[in-house]
């Protein structure tokens, strides 16, 4: 399925943003403040943008009512106050489908079984650790059947270990993801194309060798790099100097 | 295997705690129409409730007590009734609606509101044209309007957010309170504003069977209405982006809310005065039976708050006859301990703590 931003632009945060993805992993990465997230937002319909559209499969997401059955998203949002059990939680990725109790209960349980969280369906969503909240909110996003995933800062408050997981449990799902990432080198690992923001605008695209190269990241982020192949997977990695640039 | 059990975790309990409760209901209703300052004996009351519902015969010597039974007490009980479900239901739904632990029915200003029009009419004697029910439709325009009011103050582009409904809420309350106290200081005739202010701590004085109907229907419709809204409510729970991203148009859906559980709570208002606690109270007793899911809550909150009102009602009949207590009186006495029993006993957590 293929997600298509076309000149989208919100008041002066973003301008004029195009991008898109189709059954490959994205990433958007750029500086804090640089409208990753604000760009995210108007996918997942939380903003609509005062200019540009939002297609999926040629659809406008704002146009449609039926855009959840389609489009999965785990946002920023973390302040829940409902003490949910697990299962109720992944239960709710139901909600925009139509009922079938039967046919609801079989993905809920292959959900939990596919994040590998079946053994807490019964625990209590707030007694969860961050990693293992994150993972519930995946089944979540599976249990809504979408063929596109939204992803903004999975990665957030989790360990390294934790950050690797999510984030390679969102790739083996083998749906279209977007996903706003901070960290350079997880990007470049997991990602099939990046689109690098910088004060509201894409200012480059491409494969990560393509993207993440010194200069650019020194223009955008104003830190100086060094970028070395991964000895084993071979994509880019960058090393950071301690001084940053003005 | 183990997921799938989950899943539908507890449906036969849910079920088998519903029973329960209709069971308790029944039981409450027909002892809090023998209880009273003049006590009628729980088999006569269930042979005179028999008789009436079947259209029997009553022999002459119990006309005396078919006339508390049928004319004074069973209205009374049944608007209770109504009134504690009404006020539970509402205050799931608005607690959800708003995402905030200590709302209650009230927090959007509307018995503040009410307050200000029970007290006029006492007071003042606007609507007196209307005789013995100037004062609950003086409350009910009052209470409305004062909804009203707080809709279009929080109103933003972005629609109604939790936060600023609650904090218009509770600021123009303020208001309005001021107004209301203002009238009773103001007032020529003491006891006038007393009649005024025991009416706003609640009563089920006034309850006849041409006050009931009204109340009842209403309420019953609301509760249906966001019976049907359970799902959506737990999606909104997660919070406004989350609901958005399935499927919940959350704007349209606030505002609906909005209108349903202000509708509501002006009603049980107009009838009962501004009964505190239970709105705030029994919502989150029935979250620690049953955990969080909306389809669950809705389901037991209203039989619960029902029987629970009937009997503070009895309390209040009963504790100081022939005077009467406030109904929010009772509230608290009985319910804070039962709470706080209740929040150490179980590891309940609202807030993420």
């Amino acid at each position: 399925m293929r997600i298509e931003l076309t000149g989208v632009t919100v008041r002066n945060i973003v301008s004029d943003i195009t991008l898109h993805a189709s059954a490959e992993v994205v990433g958007i990465v750029g500086p804090n403040g640089s409208g990753k997230s604000t760009t995210l937002r108007c996918v997942y319909r939380a903003l609509k943008p005062d200019a540009g559209t939002v297609l999926v499969d040629g659809e406008n997401v704002h146009k449609r009512h039926d855009v959840a059955r389609h489009l999965a998203a785990l946002t920023q949002e973390s302040q829940v106050e409902f003490d949910f059990t697990v299962a109720e939680v992944v239960e709710m990725g139901r909600l925009p489908h139509d009922r079938d109790p039967a046919r609801d209960a079989r993905v809920v349980s292959d959900a939990l079984a596919t994040v590998d969280v079946s053994h807490l369906a019964a625990r209590s969503f707030l007694s969860l650790s961050g990693g293992e909240r994150q993972r519930v909110l995946i089944a979540r996003a599976i249990a809504q059947e979408p063929r596109v995933l939204v992803l903004d800062e999975p990665t957030n408050h989790l360990d390294i270990r934790h950050q690797l997981d999510v984030l390679g449990l969102a790739r083996g799902l083998g749906i279209t993801v977007l996903t706003v990432l901070h960290d350079l080198n997880l990007a470049a690992s997991y990602c099939d194309r990046l689109y690098v923001l910088d004060e509201g605008r894409v200012v480059a695209s491409g494969t990560p060798a393509e993207v993440l190269v010194p200069e650019l990241i020194a223009k955008v982020f104003h830190v100086t790099t060094h970028v070395v192949a991964h000895p084993t997977t071979g994509v880019p990695q960058l090393l950071f100097d301690q001084e940053v640039t003005p | 295997m183990f997921s799938d059990s989950a899943v539908d975790c507890g449906k036969d309990q849910v079920i088998s705690k519903i029973s329960a409760l209709v069971g308790v209901l029944v039981v409450s209703i027909v002892a809090g129409v023998a209880l009273g300052p003049v006590s009628v004996p729980f088999g006569v009351t269930v042979d005179l409730l028999w008789e009436a519902i079947t259209g029997g015969t009553i022999p002459a010597g119990l006309a005396g007590q078919y006339h508390i039974v049928w004319d004074i007490r069973l209205p009374r009980v049944l608007l209770a009734a109504v009134v504690g479900a009404g006020l539970s239901t509402v205050g799931v739904a608005i607690q959800a609606m708003v995402r905030n632990a200590l709302a209650d029915p009230y927090v959007l200003g509307i018995s503040s509101g009410a307050s200000v029009g029970a007290t006029a009419v006492a007071t003042l004697g606007v609507l007196s044209g209307l005789g013995v029910y100037a004062l609950s439709v003086g409350a009910f325009l009052t209470g409305l309007g004062a909804t009203a009011l707080v809709y279009i103050t929080a109103r933003t582009s972005r629609g109604l957010t939790p936060l600023r409904l609650v904090l218009t809420g509770t600021a123009l309350a303020y208001g309005f309170s001021a107004v209301a106290m203002l009238l009773v200081f103001q007032a020529p005739r003491g006891e006038a504003a007393r009649a005024a202010m025991f009416w706003l701590l609640g009563s089920l004085g006034g309850a006849n069977w041409q006050s009931l109907p009204v109340a009842a229907v209403v309420t019953a419709a609301g509760i249906v209405y966001l019976a049907t809204k359970a799902r959506p409510l737990n999606a909104l729970a997660m919070g406004d982006e989350t609901a958005t991203t399935l499927g919940v148009a959350v704007n349209r859906f606030r505002t609906h809310l909005f209108i349903v559980t202000a509708a509501m709570t002006g009603v049980l208002v107009a009838v009962s005065g501004a009964v505190g606690f239970v709105g705030l109270m029994l919502p989150h007793l029935t979250r620690m039976v049953v955990g969080a899911d909306h389809r669950k809550v809705l389901a037991l909150a209203p039989l619960a708050g029902a029987s629970f009102l009937v009997w503070v009602d009895v309390a209040a009949r009963m504790l100081a006859a022939p005077e009467e207590l406030p109904l929010g009186v009772i509230t608290a006495a009985l319910g804070v301990p039962c709470f706080i029993f209740l929040m150490r006993r179980r590891s309940y957590v609202f807030g993420g703590s």
